[in-house]
């Protein structure tokens, strides 16, 4: 995939480009990460500027429950007689901060624990990843809900939780790249000049397992998506009267053969959210292996 | 929630290599265990450089190795679930019955949770609780946790191992159809739409189920499973159609995904060319002689993914409100019933973790060369 002459003696060097350049550049000329990306902004931007069109404020009882569509409220009423355009508009914002704020809590951690028992190679190494295991024993949404079921519904508890238990994924796709990557000339050179370890774990080797990073960040957000969405539609998130769309599922279900709207809509929401943060992750995917053999050639 | 599926199995087995968190399994192009990484213990190396006692070598002893490493999880497990419910900071009786609780009510639940005593005392009393088959009184029902299971554990094990029946075949159609059809227009459309399925909420393909085939556009099937307790979930065959179905889409892309790069691989291979050239048809060659060293290398990934129907059935359960374990739990965090949230997620935990034992087990015995490489 890149474009490396072949290696000849008089031939310079071509020019280094930085690996997530190289990684975005290819992952751009897949079809695929063009459409995802389309459905992303379409849903974000739904959920950061909807609010804006809203034609009422999403607690305010507008009619009664249930009602179908009319003039006035263009998607019907919900359970409690609310306008669904309107909250649908609001609901977007909860989703998407929570599951953006876990992930990268999620992969801040991985990251650190993964190049940490890369490079320690030693006892250290065992402790750790031992310690990933432990949490890997469970299903993510089991430990989350063991967590609400002591502290309650609370929204910091939900980040962390999702966070913690997406780092050990992430933690293993660090370590496992990672522990090349410390083997090489470059990181032997800066420990032997006195580079802080630090700086070498996070300046050194961190660059060079951004491809395998990247693609696993992706498909992180798609379930730390997935996990905080299926949380609130249990009743384990944002709290009524707030507006949210796996909460306004749940409200909603009761009344489906009636009025489907108020679960259609966010239903078609939260899948086409994810499925283009999938096509995205594919995308990143199919790159990264593209460049892997490039570089194999 | 998205088959995490991958996730990686429990106790170390599955170690990963770059880019294997089997998450992302279906990234990795070869589907190879040796050279995905996935059954080297250390992370390094395949265990032949240490030495170790007789009963640890081999085949038999990695069992025995894998066993006990499984024991041990679990139990580190136990503590953590404990942990997580019992042994916080602050006073669980309050924090269970909420500001408005009376001294007396406390102090009861503070009796029945045996909050009184030392916290080591406490998990040792759970612990041998649970090995006994006594997992305490839940807070809420009155009546003890193993009655108020019992007969959900079966159904949520059925409903699993139905799930499993069909999604399993179902996957290795796709996978070799796909691999046959390599980049044809058909691998094409399946490449998308098990990429797209894959990611999609289990709820979010419940609820869009429900809407399509119980409730809105077809009314043909019930959109909730009402199965009566104490009778057979193989009795009401109509209700369990959905509730299946939602699972089979959650973990089936992942499994067809690893199937077809498994087998684009085994196509290639010089056999597959022999038996070919030999004049055998096509269709021998694919089912007969590809298919069988092409599936060996996807078992891992195939109980990864049946495990995480563990976690699955939750939510799956909750929308559909099929008498399960998973069902049982939600309950259980909404109303703070917190022996029953003890012994739900201790009980998920274990089928994880032995379905994890169980692919790394079988993939020994399917694997020549990592057999060879342990003895």
């Amino acid at each position: 995939m890149t474009t490396v002459a072949a290696p000849g003696p008089a031939v310079p060097l071509p020019k280094q480009r930085r690996p997530w350049v190289v990684l975005l550049a290819a992952a751009w000329r897949q079809g695929r990460t063009k459409i995802g990306l389309a459905l992303v902004l379409l849903l974000v931007g739904c959920a950061l500027i909807g609010p804006l069109f809203a034609p009422y404020s999403p607690t305010e009882f507008v009619g009664p429950p249930f009602e179908k569509p009319s003039a006035d409220s263009p998607l019907g009423t919900d359970n409690l007689g609310r306008d669904v355009l309107s909250r649908f508009l609001w609901g977007g914002r909860s989703i998407l901060a929570l599951a953006v704020l876990s992930t990268v809590l999620g992969v801040a951690l991985g990251v650190a624990v993964g190049l940490v028992a890369a490079y320690a190679r030693n006892a250290l190494d065992d402790v750790l990843m031992r310690a990933m295991d432990v949490i890997l024993a469970f299903p993510q949404i089991v430990l989350a809900l063991v967590a609400v079921a002591t502290v309650g519904p609370k929204l910091w508890l939900l980040v962390l939780v999702v966070g913690i238990t997406t780092a050990p994924r992430v933690a293993r796709v660090v370590r496992g790249a990672a522990l090349e990557v410390v083997e090489r000339d470059f990181v032997h050179a800066a420990e032997g000049i006195g580079v802080p370890r630090t700086k070498i774990l996070f300046g050194e080797v961190l660059p060079n397992v951004t491809s395998p990073l990247v693609v696993e960040t992706s498909l992180r957000l798609t379930f730390s998506i997935a996990l905080i969405s299926a949380l609130s539609f249990l009743g384990f998130g944002l709290q009524p009267p707030a507006a949210d769309w796996g909460l306004m599922i749940n409200e909603n279900r009761l009344g489906l053969e009636i009025q489907p709207w108020g679960v259609v809509m966010p239903v078609i929401a939260i899948g086409l959210l994810t499925i283009g943060t999938s096509l995205v992750g594919d995308g990143f995917s199919r790159a990264s292996i593209g460049i892997e053999r490039g570089r194999a050639e | 929630m998205p088959p995490s599926p991958a996730e990686g199995g429990a106790a170390g087995a599955v170690e990963g290599g770059p880019g294997l968190a089997p998450t992302s399994a279906e990234t990795v192009v070869s589907a190879d265990p040796i050279s995905a990484g996935l059954l080297t213990e250390t992370g390094t190396a395949l265990p032949t450089a240490r030495r170790r006692p007789r009963v640890f070598r081999g085949v038999t002893g990695f069992i025995v190795r894998r066993t006990l490493l499984g024991v041990l999880t679990l139990f580190i497990a136990s503590i953590v679930i404990f942990a997580a419910t019992q042994a916080l900071p602050g006073d669980p009786a309050r924090a269970i019955l909420g500001r408005t609780a009376t001294p007396e009510s406390l102090d009861a639940l503070r009796e029945q949770l045996n909050l009184n005593r030392p916290v080591t005392e406490q998990y040792w009393d759970w612990l041998t609780g649970v090995l006994t088959g006594d997992l305490g009184d839940s807070l809420v029902a009155g009546v003890p946790v193993t009655d108020l299971l019992g007969s959900r554990l079966l159904n949520s094990a059925f409903l699993m191992l139905l799930a499993a029946l069909v999604s399993v075949p179902l996957a290795i159609l796709i996978g070799v159809v796909s691999a046959r059809r390599r980049d044809g227009p058909l691998d094409h459309t399946l490449s998308v739409t098990t990429l797209a399925v894959a990611g999609l909420p289990e709820f979010v393909v419940g609820i869009a189920l429900v809407v399509l085939f119980g409730t809105t556009v077809f009314t043909v099937l019930p959109p909730v499973s009402l199965i009566p307790p104490d009778s057979a979930p193989w009795n009401y065959p109509k209700e369990l159609i959905l509730p299946t179905l939602t699972l089979v889409i959650a973990v089936t892309p992942y499994i067809a995904r690893i199937m077809r790069a498994s087998m684009i691989e085994v196509l290639e291979s010089d056999y597959v060319e022999m038996a070919r050239l030999k004049g055998l048809r096509e269709r021998k060659v694919v089912w007969g002689h590809a298919l069988p060293n092409a599936i060996a290398p996807t078992i891992q990934v195939t109980a990864i993914n049946l495990a995480y129907l563990a976690g699955g059935i939750v939510v799956v359960e909750f929308v559909f409100a099929y008498p399960g374990i998973g069902d049982a739990l939600v309950d259980a965090v909404a109303n703070r019933d917190i022996p029953v949230v003890q012994a739900v997620a201790l009980l998920i935990a274990a089928v994880y973790v032995v379905l994890n034992l169980i692919a790394d087990v079988a993939t020994i015995l399917v694997s020549p060369r990592v057999r060879t490489a342990l003895s």
